[in-house]
């Protein structure tokens, strides 16, 4: 199968400290993955690593069959097709959120103002907030501003979305919303890799289930067989912790 | 006191002169100082350790000293290293020089209030480097930083007046020396106070002026705001000198 992002044996460290250990894995075209595992496993910087936020060591990553690893100089022609959401929904405080979303189309992409905007509206309609366009950062929910991030990296029309925890700095009647919106992507067939604590959204969502512990990926697995009872005994053990 | 002759001096071509006079040194120290701080600024944000010197000697130097004395020091002690230069070019040297040190502090606060990570959502995006300062940060970095150089605008104007040492004409020489040839003190040295005065409070409303271009926010509230309103609306700013 023909993969649409793969990671070979990257390693990083942050000083003593090795975050990342000899990880490998591949994400198909269309397929959602979930990672999940402790805090300080390595996650995200496992996911920051792959749009190149994060230089790893060692090791390789693909990209549409392209070794992408070294690219520096690249990187931000590789992130123009890579959308991210953050943990703090980082919106441009000094934008409306209609703005936010056409930022990147109209200063990247030099696309009109006119046409950007339509493509806001439609993408701010799509995540389910059309009546807050003129609305400023600091005048929406956590929940909406996650949404408007995600319309944000959405208007890059991105083969892939990486989701870094988006809902762990939401309240807990917020987080329905936003992972209504990412299971709806992926049900459409957007490529997905999210790190989540959402057990739920896993369930719901996934394709595929990756557990990480210390830095290490300790297992890969398809949904509906990790949850059905996972063959490893420590990923059996942090769900168990985790569902109580 | 003759109000006759107070009029009389604010519209004497002198006086007139004299306002110009400040008014350019101003905005001429206020540019360049701008200049030096954005250099200084960046200098410092690229995390170099000969940057980091070079900074920091430069803001011990220029805050360290008083500018009166940097002024006479750069009007005499310049000329016999063979470096001859007009008064006036000795005052705006000697102006920028120092306002730069206070405008890398300001911009440098400016720049690093602008959190980490809408640095990098910016590069997530897909920006460049230079796309990321001039769309994200820049913006941000700028709202924060105006009311602190709206301060240093009217800080100049003021400053400017110890320039009179060196001879430059501006308008408290032109006010004290008219004083003196006809013995009125009270009257031309209310004629420079209402200069002073209207010159400030022009700067003010620049700065008012500015700050709701930058705020997208303010621009939608401030139909209904009156002047004074909008004037007295900016007073969060800390005073440096």
């Amino acid at each position: 199968m023909e993969h649409l992002l793969e990671i070979v044996g990257i390693n990083k460290s942050f000083g003593a400290a090795q975050v990342l250990k000899t990880c490998s894995m591949s994400v198909a075209a269309k397929e959602t993955v979930v990672i999940i595992g402790p805090s300080g496993s390595g996650k995200s910087t496992l996911l920051r690593s792959i749009n190149l936020l994060e230089p790893v060591d060692s090791g390789d990553i693909f990209f549409e069959g392209a070794n992408i690893t070294r690219e520096r100089k690249r990187a931000h022609l590789l992130r123009q097709q890579i959308g991210m959401v953050f943990q703090n929904f980082e919106l441009f405080s000094h934008l409306s959120a209609a703005e936010n979303v056409m930022l990147a189309p109209v200063k990247i992409l030099g696309m009109s103002r006119a046409d950007a905007h339509d493509i806001a509206v439609k993408l701010l309609r799509k995540v389910q907030i059309p009546e807050k366009a003129d609305a400023f950062p600091d005048e929406l929910s956590g929940g909406q501003q996650q949404r408007v991030a995600i319309a944000r990296a959405l208007a890059m029309r991105p083969k892939l979305m990486l989701y870094d925890e988006p809902t762990s700095a939401l309240d807990p009647e917020m987080i329905r919303e936003v992972l209504d919106v990412m299971a709806e992507l992926s049900a459409e067939g957007m490529t997905s890799v999210v790190v989540t604590h959402e057990m739920g959204f896993a369930r719901r969502a996934a394709d595929r289930i990756v557990f990480m512990e210390a830095g290490e990926i300790i297992e890969s697995a398809a949904s509906d067989q990790f949850f059905a009872g996972t063959v490893n005994e420590r990923s059996r053990r942090f769900l168990d912790q985790i569902l109580h | 006191m003759s109000v006759e002759l107070v009029l009389h001096y604010l519209v004497s071509p002198s006086f007139f002169r004299g306002a110009g006079m400040t008014l350019l040194l101003t905005v001429t120290s206020l540019f360049f100082g701008v200049v030096i701080g954005l250099a200084l600024a960046l200098i410092q944000e690229s995390r170099t350790r000969a940057g980091q010197i070079v900074t920091l000697a430069y803001l011990w130097l220029f805050r360290g000293t008083p500018v009166l004395f940097q002024v006479i020091f750069i009007y005499n002690v310049l000329p016999s290293f063979g470096i001859k230069l007009s008064a006036f070019v000795c005052a705006v040297l000697a102006l920028s020089l120092n306002e730069g040190a206070y405008m890398a502090e300001i911009l440098r606060s400016g720049l690093q209030a602008v959190k980490k990570g809408q640095r990098t959502a910016g590069l997530a995006l897909g920006m460049t480097g230079g796309q990321m300062m001039r769309h994200v940060v820049i913006p941000q970095a700028a709202r924060i930083v105006l009311p602190p150089i709206g301060n240093q605008m009217i800080g100049m104007l003021k400053l400017s007046a110890l320039v009179s040492v060196i001879a430059v004409e501006e308008l408290l020489l032109v006010a004290n020396q008219t004083a003196s040839a006809d013995f009125r003190y009270f009257e031309a040295l209310t004629a420079a106070g209402i200069y002073y005065l209207a010159m400030t409070t022009a700067f003010m409303g620049v700065q008012v002026l500015i700050e709701t271009v930058f705020d997208p926010k303010k621009r939608q509230r401030m139909r209904r705001m009156t002047l004074t309103e909008r004037m007295l609306g900016t007073s969060q700013s800390f005073a440096v000198r």
